[in-house]
């Protein structure tokens, strides 16, 4: 059995990472969970959220939005809208996430169709969680 | 005849025409570079994405909750040209290819009885289509004041596009822009974004595996299908830019090697005249000194 596997971290803009892991937890839309070597073949998308890369070399974070994770036995791609290494995160960009996620919960509410409102509430919420998770 | 003088001012503006024309071929030669980085730094994702989309189409698109964007609205009768050209100029045919390409695909669709709409990205395809289609324009996207494209620009594009397709305005939505091939070649291109359509060639490398979804594939492809939109659009305005100052760096090298050979031809014709001048003036001092 192999004790890594290639991960792929990759935005619309550019590549962030590309390395071997060992275990990568991923905000999976569902819940969080975590891929190690040969787990089963799955593509979950993902909730805002932070994305922990567990490699031979160290550790490290990401908050990541948006997007989706196709996992195979041997590789694990993480296609996020948006990406920030967590040492790059600031308070700032934490403000315009939640801002964005309160504007678009303000126009689900303007509307009449329910789910998107909750989706929009949660997405608000996930957001704000976020922010304490990380103590900004 | 023109005068010496006359002759002089001209060597002179040519010669000012070309320094401009070769600071622009610089710049642009800079810019394409950056350009052609970050065309090449959106590929992976463009690429990978493309790969799990066509993976879930395959397996879902047949069935009718397939989600509109995927199956369509059932209809062609409203089409919907999304034509992307440059804000600026003085880049050779780029802009005029894209329009003239934009401009065959209406007038086809036209004479098949469709209606066809227009969403202009950039002012000089506005301006180029302005006069045979300013009844069919819906709206204008203004990038003049961007200064480096990023996805949240794709991604307003992208919003506009799928608010009007919400809107039932249109059945099938065309982007058009330039495929950057390399500096000299830039290919026209029409790509159909909606309803979307992914290669299959993407999706033979992962057939060996079977996936599981979380949540259900529908709903993945529902998540995903308007997140291919806006990554299609900010691959085009990529190849876009890439080729605009492709174009450009071409068009203002042209430029400048006929002003050089302008300035020579005028430089030759200058002297001559000179020439002219003086044996005219020898013959006049000669025959006066003959006449005494």
């Amino acid at each position: 059995m192999a004790n890594t596997m290639q991960f792929d971290l990759v935005s619309p803009e550019r590549s962030l990472a590309s390395l071997e892991a060992t275990a990568v937890q991923i905000p999976g839309a569902d819940g969080d969970m975590t891929a190690m070597p040969d787990h089963a073949p799955t593509i979950t998308t993902l909730r805002p959220g932070l994305l922990k890369v567990e490699a031979p070399q160290g550790s490290s974070e990401y908050l990541v939005t948006g997007g989706f994770a196709q996992i195979n036995g041997d590789s694990l791609s993480v296609l996020a809208e948006k990406a920030i290494p967590v040492a790059e995160v600031t308070r700032s960009h934490l403000d315009d996430l939640i801002a964005e996620a309160r504007a678009s919960h303000e126009a689900a509410k303007a509307g009449d169709d329910q789910t998107i409102v909750d989706d929009a509430a949660k997405l608000l919420a996930d957001m704000e969680a976020l922010g304490t998770h990380m103590s900004l | 005849m023109p005068s010496l003088k006359d002759l002089k001012n001209r060597i002179e503006s040519v010669k000012s025409t070309r320094k401009i024309t070769k600071a622009m071929q610089m710049v642009a030669a800079a810019k394409l570079r950056r350009a052609q980085e970050s065309a090449e730094a959106s590929r992976p994702y463009a690429e990978r994405f493309n790969a799990v989309m066509a993976g879930l189409a395959a397996s879902v698109g047949g069935s009718d909750s397939a989600p509109k964007l995927l199956r369509g609205t059932g209809s062609d009768d409203v089409h919907l040209l999304v034509v992307m050209t440059a804000e600026r100029g003085l880049c050779g045919g780029f802009n005029a290819n894209i329009a003239k390409l934009a401009r065959a695909k209406a007038d086809e669709l036209r004479g098949k009885g469709k209606t066809v709409k227009v969403l202009t990205v950039g002012k000089k395809g506005r301006d180029a289509l302005k006069r045979d289609f300013a009844d069919l324009f819906v709206g204008h996207i203004d990038l003049s004041e961007v200064k480096r494209i990023g996805y949240t620009n794709a991604q307003d594009i992208a919003k506009d596009v799928l608010s009007r397709f919400d809107g039932a305005e249109f059945d099938v939505a065309t982007i058009f822009y330039s495929k950057f091939v390399n500096v000299v070649t830039q290919i026209p291109t029409a790509q159909q974004i909606i309803p979307a359509s992914f290669e299959d060639e993407a999706a033979g490398d992962d057939s060996g595996a079977i996936f599981d979804y979380e949540p259900s594939e529908e709903a993945i492809l529902a998540d995903l299908l308007p997140k291919g939109v806006a990554t299609a659009i900010f691959s085009a305005l990529l190849e876009n830019g890439a080729s605009e100052q492709g174009a450009r760096m071409s068009a203002m090298d042209n430029a400048t090697r006929n002003a050089g050979e302008m300035i020579d031809k005028l430089t030759i014709q200058f002297n001559r005249s000179r020439q002219a001048v003086i044996t005219n003036e020898l013959i006049e001092i000669i025959s006066g000194a003959e006449a005494l």
